[in-house]
């Protein structure tokens, strides 16, 4: 089930030069969240920019009845986003789309996240700690101050390694390069988010070591609910049907997508 | 909340006979727009939808354009979908009896490559009850075989329109491009044809350019504009044919609020089509219908069809 609903701004703040968090209140959208759907958030009132922005939920706490999203501002809808200030009210529609499969049983998962693409592994996270399992994040960015989600990963009580492709924090180079010190008996299953490059090399990680995994993918939308088929992809070029990412997905099985390297 | 609108219960009558289509109320979702309807069931009673024009439907299956397929423009979006659907067949045997069983007012919106395409389509509707209207697909400018020749070519809009009406005996409503010269020599053949009403306006084709690879954004090169950009060039074809052209307009193009929907209104639509509005609104097709009954009241207006063509000077 998911609401057009009126969300009030608890907060908008920047975390680094181009990131956002976004938090609103809308307790009726946060009952029925799961982790990997997402938000369609209207912009503007007046109709330019017109399209809702898609983002993935980055946390959410029902109690409160409040809803996070980490946006980063990378056209002229995300950068109207940044003038929200607390106590405006904003017209948001979810949650939308297939979210992450959760496990039956405790598991020992692994998080690979790059960049803003670390948002809906922190609600996954928060969902596979409250199942019991044993959660390893591998976070990458480019610089230190691009880490953003560090602290609350750390306040979950996750394992975290992080990677900078600066090395000003972590290790020093792409963050898939930190599979190598994993044991793949040690683990069950990958989720990952980011890079499709870096997603791909997640993807055949988990394909060498006979695992299991998903990833988020992200497309640009207009309607959201599987109506207008604008958001169509051939997961694998040899497919003959085109999937759409919000109904489909965004989550798919990591062994289902060929990644596309410039994205 | 379901409400329930018409003659005696002192609200005003907004109901609509759309050339044999009856519609309980003006507003309806456009096609390619609002999927089978089904999609947008958490948000929107579709059964209080004045008409559902579901996605373009084809005899065969189709997988679509490439993408990109999708572009967004200054108040407004490019697309080009491709008319991706399943069949005339799964639609027929599949999506129409949930829709018919829902009470939801159904126009099929069929797409063709040849005259006889058409024809078979629409003889397949035959012992199918549940379909309101079909509007025809004249207009759809992705689909390089055809599509866009129909829809611009006066003497093609007539053949294909009789070969329809004379396979098919549901009200017939071409839907008319906009990327035409004069728009009321087209509509004049639709008329000749036998059509029973006209749907106005299709997208306008365009294009949109990333300077960063130096491609086409589009995998298709070219879609169609729609959004509130396209709304003074709907306003104007729909007004020059009203003045000229004797059958009832769907007007659409841009449509975003119900202030928008009574200008279609009075430059001569007698129902109108929401149809980009609805990925910014889900719920805009039942909130233009609640502005137009107030407008009414207000106005002491008793029917709708008094607005119809009140602006054609």
């Amino acid at each position: 089930m998911s609401f057009l609903a009126k969300g009030r701004v608890l907060k908008n703040q920047q975390l680094a030069d181009d990131l956002y968090e976004l938090e609103f209140l809308a307790p009726q959208i946060a009952l029925k969240c799961h982790p990997g759907k997402f938000m369609q958030i209207r912009v503007s009132e007046q109709d330019d920019p017109l399209l809702r922005r898609p983002l993935s939920l980055y946390d959410v706490d029902v109690d409160s009845g409040s809803i996070s999203l980490l946006y980063k501002v990378v056209g002229q809808g995300t950068r109207i986003m940044t003038s929200f200030k607390p106590d405006d009210t904003i017209d948001v529609m979810g949650p939308l789309g297939n979210g992450f499969t959760m496990p039956n049983y405790p598991l020992n998962a692994i998080l690979v996240g790059g960049g803003v693409g670390i948002a809906p592994l922190m609600y996954l996270a928060r969902w596979l700690i409250l199942l019991d399992c044993q959660v390893k994040v591998l976070y990458g960015a480019n610089t230190a101050g691009e880490l953003v989600a560090s602290d609350r990963f750390s306040r979950l009580g996750v394992e975290l390694e992080v990677a900078t492709l600066d090395g000003s924090a972590g290790y020093h180079g792409p963050v898939t390069d930190l599979l190598k010190d994993q044991d793949p008996h040690e683990v069950d299953s990958f989720y990952t988010c980011g890079p499709e490059m870096m997603m791909a090399e997640v993807a055949e990680y988990v394909a060498c070591n006979y695992l299991w995994g998903e990833c988020s993918l992200e497309e640009h939308m207009a309607c959201g609910v599987g109506a207008c088929l604008g958001c169509a992809r051939k997961l694998k070029p040899a497919d003959v049907d085109y999937v759409k990412i919000c109904k489909d997905g965004p989550v798919f099985n990591v062994q289902a997508v060929e990644f596309m390297m410039g994205r | 909340m379901k409400k329930e609108y018409g003659q005696g219960t002192g609200q005003p009558d907004i109901s609509v006979n759309l050339g044999g289509l009856s519609m309980k109320n003006p507003v309806a979702v456009a096609s390619g727009t609002f999927g089978y309807g089904f999609e947008y069931e958490d948000f929107i009673d579709i059964s209080g939808i004045g008409g559902v024009i579901v996605k373009g439907t084809t005899l065969e299956p189709r997988p679509g354009n490439p993408p990109p397929r999708i572009a967004e423009t200054p108040a407004g979006m490019l697309n080009a979908i491709g008319l991706e659907n399943p069949g005339v067949d799964v639609f027929l045997n599949e999506y129409l009896p949930v829709l018919r069983e829902k009470g939801v007012t159904v126009i099929l919106n069929i797409a063709g490559n040849t005259v006889e395409e058409y024809a078979r389509l629409a003889a397949k509707l035959k012992g199918h009850p549940g379909i309101a209207g079909v509007e025809l697909n004249i207009s759809c400018p992705n689909v390089k075989e055809g599509g866009l020749q129909f829809g611009t070519d006066p003497v093609m809009v007539k053949t294909v329109v009789e070969a329809i009406k004379a396979e098919c005996s549901l009200p017939i409503i071409p839907k008319l491009s906009p990327n035409v010269t004069d728009i009321v020599a087209i509509a004049q053949a639709a008329q000749e044809g036998g059509a029973d009403a006209l749907a106005m306006i299709n997208t306008l084709m365009g294009m949109a350019v990333d300077i960063r690879t130096k491609r086409p954004v589009l995998g298709n090169v070219f879609g169609g504009l729609s959004g509130p950009a396209i709304k003074p060039v709907a306003l104007r074809m729909i007004y020059q044919v009203y003045r000229e052209i004797d059958l009832p307009i769907l007007g659409g193009g841009g449509i975003m609020n119900f202030t928008d929907a009574l200008e279609f209104i009075l430059v001569g639509a007698s129902a109108v089509s929401i149809g980009t509005g609805n990925f910014v609104n889900p719920c805009l097709a039942d909130e233009i219908v609640d502005g137009l009954i107030e407008y009414m009241q207000e106005n002491q207006i008793a029917k709708l069809t008094d607005l119809v063509g009140a602006a054609a000077v």
